[in-house]
């Protein structure tokens, strides 16, 4: 990846000073975003060739380009919290499945088309409440980054939420390809209203809005879609969690195995 | 950020950041080559140092655009072969990118190119879902009988569109 610093120093500068239990859970926190486009670009990236028409593997790539370009300034900025030394790809490449940090719908495999759209629209219809709120975040490399994702977001979720109205109200075997994607992503979607014991303390700061802040917007634009796309929203019922805390599903582990390979076998290589 | 150093300086480096400007005109988008990194708005300070050090600001329109490290190479060496001694580029993030930074001038000459220009007013509701899209005027044929075909095109900044009337298939540069 390039030698540019991405960050611009002053501004990283003007952070607020934290104390060390407060420092720990912000990089936490700043890794569960930047996994989180990093996974989700990688996925996105595994369609590349492989679309159902070439305007959609030009979509989905071009997302996970977005999804890779604010992973890249999220881990950037964690390693500059966290003061270590690790930069983005060190931490992109250097850590265990253990240590990341991302949302468990995020590293769910593909699918078909109408899954990869479901997961998208989950995923970025909440991405947009929470980088919305970032901007004004007290740390002022956070609130840049999340002034760029949000215009980048609003693209995401028009793009994922119009198809979900397009497959849901299309025909029997598309609609029942997107309610079966739903039913089967939807027990990922409570982890990302999930505090975890550090998010307290973040949130206190203004470094972070709590997460459960942005269930009510995220379940208005959800009930809209899922209304417009003719599909019955999920019982909530079962549950899955863990992401936050690096307890992944079988999936992450062999998608890092490709994502990391490179590094893991030639450490430091560059271009 | 790195520093490049010239080996050999020609006798009159730039000295104003006025004069560095007149020299970043000939630096292009690589993806739109008609653009300056002035009319595109990415662009955003240039400072010239008692030294003679250059420190270029720009930023990036998307996260992940894969231009900015070769506009980043080209500003560096425009400025070293106009015989800079030291040339830094920063990229900076905030305040973020918007296409109203897009100059007049850049405006027409994309149209001129055949990429439909941002259209302009698209206020908040810009990507928004639910949100009418714009009206984007055909920049072969000039109808705006246009229709989108996906929101994403050849970069990131472009979305693609058709004409009804020409029939011509054509890039938008949407709004953010």
């Amino acid at each position: 990846m390039s030698e540019t610093d991405l960050m611009d120093k002053p501004e990283a500068a003007n952070a607020p000073a934290l104390d060390a239990k407060t420092q720990a859970a912000f990089v936490d926190y700043l890794l569960h975003l930047g996994d989180n486009g990093l996974i989700l670009g990688q996925r996105l990236g595994e369609w590349c060739g492989h679309g159902p028409v070439l305007e959609e593997d030009i979509a989905m790539t071009n997302i996970a380009l977005d999804l890779i370009g604010q992973a890249r300034m999220l881990l950037t900025r964690a390693g500059e919290v966290e003061g270590a030394g690790r930069d983005e790809d060190a931490l992109a490449y250097g850590r265990d499945a253990r240590a990341f940090r991302n949302l468990l719908l995020v590293e769910q495999p593909n699918g078909d088309f109408a899954a990869t759209m479901v997961r998208q629209f989950l995923f970025s219809a909440w991405c947009y409440e929470l980088f919305r709120r970032l901007t004004a975040s007290t740390d002022p490399g956070l609130a840049a980054i999340a002034a760029k994702a949000v215009k980048e977001a609003a693209y995401h979720r028009r793009h994922s939420g119009e198809w979900l109205i397009r497959l849901g109200d299309g025909t029997a075997e598309s609609k029942r390809r997107a309610q079966d994607a739903l039913d089967d992503l939807w027990i990922f979607t409570d982890e990302m209203f999930e505090a975890q014991p550090g998010d307290a303390a973040l949130a206190a700061a203004g470094l972070i809005p709590e997460p459960e802040s942005l269930r009510p917007d995220w379940e208005a634009m959800v009930e809209r879609v899922l209304t417009e796309a003719t599909l019955t929203r999920p019982d909530p019922g079962f549950r899955r969690e863990g992401g936050r805390t690096g307890r992944h599903s079988e999936y992450l582990g062999h998608m890092l195995s490709e994502l990391q390979f490179l590094q893991r076998a030639y450490p430091g290589a560059r271009w | 950020m790195v520093t490049l150093a010239a080996t050999s300086p020609p006798a009159n480096p730039p000295a104003t950041p006025d004069a560095v400007r007149a020299l970043l005109e000939a630096v292009t988008d690589p993806e739109i080559p008609v653009l300056t990194i002035g009319d595109l708005g990415i662009l955003r300070d240039v400072q010239v140092d008692d030294a003679g050090g250059v420190t270029v600001v720009i930023t990036p329109t998307y996260t992940g655009c894969p231009a900015m490290s070769a506009i980043d190479l080209a500003i560096r060496e425009r400025l070293l072969a106009a015989g800079c001694e030291t040339v830094r580029v920063k990229t900076v993030l905030s305040p973020a990118w918007t296409t109203d930074w897009m100059s007049a001038e850049g405006r027409r000459k994309l149209e001129a190119y055949g990429i439909a220009p941002p259209a302009e007013g698209a206020g908040e509701g810009r990507g928004a879902l639910f949100a009418a899209d714009p009206t984007v005027r055909c920049p072969h044929c000039g109808s705006e009988e246009t229709e989108k075909v996906s929101e994403f095109g050849s970069t990131a900044c472009k979305a693609l569109y058709r004409c009804r009337a020409c029939a011509e298939p054509f890039d938008y540069f949407k709004c953010i």
